[in-house]
């Protein structure tokens, strides 16, 4: 074990710094961090993470359905690009929606990129993003009637 | 309940004012499996919207109803051209959740596969490239140096498209004894043939007034919209997954990772011109480090149990940044894999590429982002 | 009266024999070597195709033209792998709006019964619930040199067939 702190141990501790206790769970590993936080702080530690930390470059947006926990977890994985040291680490921003009301903030003026992402994760998941620029169907066919395809409750028909 | 859509599902023409709305696809020799509705003023674009999901076969769905290995081939077929380079990062993701280790000869490989396979999807890219600016002799000749490396890879995987060549663990099958010298002889021949390639069509006339100038994409915008792969490097930034992040043994070999700061197409085009030339010399290097060893550490059982745990893992494919995020519940198939695709990131760059461009220009800057519809829509 | 209608029908099944049989051969032969497809991608087969029309594979020399024309001039439609429900009516418009005679050939495995992605919700089961279709050719995907002989294969039924 290292005494000095480590690069993804800073990240943490800037963002907790900050936020305080509602910052819910932060995981590290080499390279990879996950920040978790409440959905009501989401939009402003996500200004935070892109001003005073530079990450400025949108990676993936994912939703995971948890019927178990019922909760949707949506997490914005985003990484560095003008900030040449910083280019190896990916730092996911992590929040849990509860399953029958997933309401997220739009996180479209803070990466721009998100608007194609958000789009095929409210198709295929159901989270409802406020304040999108247009939020309609992406991928899947204008007639589909059925719930959103990637919830666990799907069953697959040749199955 | 969720809302179904307001559009309408075939907007052919809405003539409102002077403004005009053509569809350039489905069915289009410039566009394929994929439609842009383009609303034009005069000649003049106004609008693009890109309109995916003509090949969405819900691979994301369809993996978790499959086992680790099972998955290998059917995220494969995503992205056809570019077979190794897609399947890379998953095969890297699984081995971190099961804590497996791949040998050194096996990483050697997969970067010769991975490499390969850039060769082969860039002059793919190069052969439709041709056609959509008139220039058919383009289509010809990078059809047919394809297929010198298409071998190399049958030679290597088995077959021409779809090897399933690199698995957890390591590779799938060692290198025949013939594999050095038919790879040394076509990297030979390619070479030079890269020169007249450069006379032919990069430096022609035509081809630089059609390119120069179009479709300039910032590098502010690049960052922000969150553009990847070699239409990042085309706007000035040196920023390639194999540097940043080096993965399998890149480290230890020697290339440099072109980049131009003009942003429009012809600089994209350049940097694929180049990357051609610096994955034969990786290739070159590979072969010549490659220690004899054992190619693969242990053959996974099909349904070999992963610990739960989650995984972010990446490499450079051949149009851009390729990334899973691969979560498992202790069992033998996944809970959930995310596909984060290069093409799927670069579709923004199309509606604001497009804007404010002649109708012309379409296919030049359309084709220039490399987009490849298959892949996007997963 | 009987026999002038025996000599016309006579005279007509000789007229059918001596101008009918070679005329249907020589429009039989000039429909199969100048095959024209469809410039439709519909998904990832469409990339062996594209080898297909390289300078190693030629498909010229048998007859088949490039595919960069309109629609209404072609006559062979080649359905390259999966159809989703998404594309299903687009294909239908295609083919419907190619003039007769049209043939279609359906290329790899999707295109037969649905493939590898048999049991996604938007993939349709094969092809053959939208138009009919003359050839198969397995494979995922098939490699060129099928797609060849496949073209040889229609061929001959083209040559078979009766004048239409």
């Amino acid at each position: 074990m290292s005494a000095s702190p480590t690069v993804e141990q800073g990240l943490a501790d800037a963002v907790k710094a900050r936020f305080g206790e509602k910052v819910v769970e932060v995981k590290s590993k080499p390279t990879r961090v996950k920040i978790s936080v409440d959905r009501a702080i989401l939009a402003d530690v996500a200004y935070f993470i892109r001003d005073n930390l530079s990450f400025d470059h949108l990676v993936s947006v994912d939703g995971t359905d948890y019927p178990k926990d019922n909760v949707i977890e949506l997490i914005y994985h985003v990484t560095s690009i003008e900030k040449q040291e910083q280019r190896k680490y990916i730092l996911s921003l992590a929040t849990k929606l509860p399953r029958d009301a997933p309401i997220s903030p739009s996180l479209v003026s803070v990466w721009p990129a998100a608007e194609y992402h958000e789009r095929e994760t409210f198709e295929m998941l159901g989270i409802e993003f406020t304040g999108h620029p247009k939020l309609e169907k992406l991928l899947l066919p204008e007639d589909w009637l059925d719930i959103p395809p990637l919830r666990k409750d799907f069953k697959l028909p040749g199955r | 309940m969720l809302p179904v859509g307001q559009s309408l599902p075939f907007p052919i023409e809405v003539i409102s004012g002077d403004r005009l709305s053509i569809s350039i696809g489905p069915q289009h020799p410039g566009s394929g499996h994929f439609r842009i509705i383009v609303v034009l003023e005069g000649d003049i674009v106004a609008e693009a919207i890109p309109d995916a999901g003509y090949v969405h076969r819900g691979a994301e769905k369809l993996c978790e109803f499959r086992h680790f290995v099972q998955n290998i081939p059917l995220l494969e077929r995503t992205t056809l051209p570019d077979a190794n380079g897609i399947i890379f990062p998953y095969v890297l993701a699984v081995e971190e959740l099961m804590g497996i280790q791949a040998p050194q000869r096996a990483q050697y490989l997969r970067i010769i596969a991975a490499e390969l396979n850039r060769i082969v999807s860039h002059l793919y890219w190069l052969g439709i490239y041709g056609p959509f600016l008139g220039h058919t002799t383009m289509f010809m000749w990078p059809m047919g140096d394809r297929e010198l490396f298409m071998d190399l890879i049958q030679t290597i995987g088995g077959t021409r498209v779809t090897p399933s060549y690199i698995i957890p663990g390591g590779v799938r099958n060692d290198v025949p004894d013939y594999f050095k010298d038919q790879a040394l002889k076509a990297i030979k021949y390619f070479e030079r043939r890269l020169k007249e390639y450069d006379k032919l069509f990069f430096s022609n006339p035509l081809v630089l007034k059609r390119t120069q100038g179009v479709g300039v994409l910032n590098r502010s915008d690049a960052v922000a919209l969150g553009i990847t792969g070699p239409n990042l490097r085309g706007s000035g930034l040196k920023s390639d997954t194999r540097k940043d992040e080096t993965y399998s043994m890149y480290d230890t070999v020697d290339f440099d990772v072109p980049s131009y700061p003009d942003g429009d197409c012809w600089a994209r085009n350049m940097v694929r011109f180049y990357e051609l030339y610096w994955s034969m010399q990786i290739i070159k290097q590979a072969i010549e480090k490659m220690p004899s060893g054992p190619f693969r550490s242990r053959l996974p059982l099909l349904t070999a149990r992963a610990p739960p745990g989650e995984v972010v893992a990446r490499t450079e494919a051949a149009r851009g940044c390729m990334s899973y995020y691969v979560v498992s519940d202790g069992s033998s198939k996944p809970y959930r894999v995310r596909v984060s695709v290069p093409s799927f990131r670069n579709i923004i760059g199309i509606p604001h590429l497009l804007k404010g461009g002649h109708l012309a220009d379409v296919p030049a800057i359309y084709w220039s982002l490399d987009y490849w519809p298959v892949e996007a829509d997963k | 009266m009987v026999a002038p209608n025996a000599l016309v029908g006579k005279l007509t099944e000789v007229l059918v024999q001596t101008v009918g049989e070679p005329l249907r051969y020589l429009v039989n032969w000039g429909r199969l070597y100048s095959l024209w497809p469809v410039h439709v991608e519909t998904a990832c087969c469409s990339i062996e195709f594209g080898a297909t029309h390289g300078p190693r594979f030629d498909p010229e020399r048998f007859g088949l033209l490039e595919a960069f024309g309109s629609l209404r001039q072609c006559d062979l439609l080649i359905v390259f792998g999966t159809v989703t429900r998404k594309f299903a009516p687009r294909l239908k418009m295609i083919y419907d709006q190619m003039p007769e005679p049209k043939w279609v050939i359906a290329m790899g495995a999707c295109a037969i019964t649905g493939g590898l992605y048999f049991d996604s919700y938007n993939v349709l089961p094969g092809i053959d619930e939208l138009m009919p279709v003359d050839v198969y050719i397995p494979g995922c995907p098939p490699r060129p040199e099928s797609v060849l002989q496949a073209l040889i294969m229609l061929q001959e039924k083209i040559r078979n067939s009766k004048l239409r």
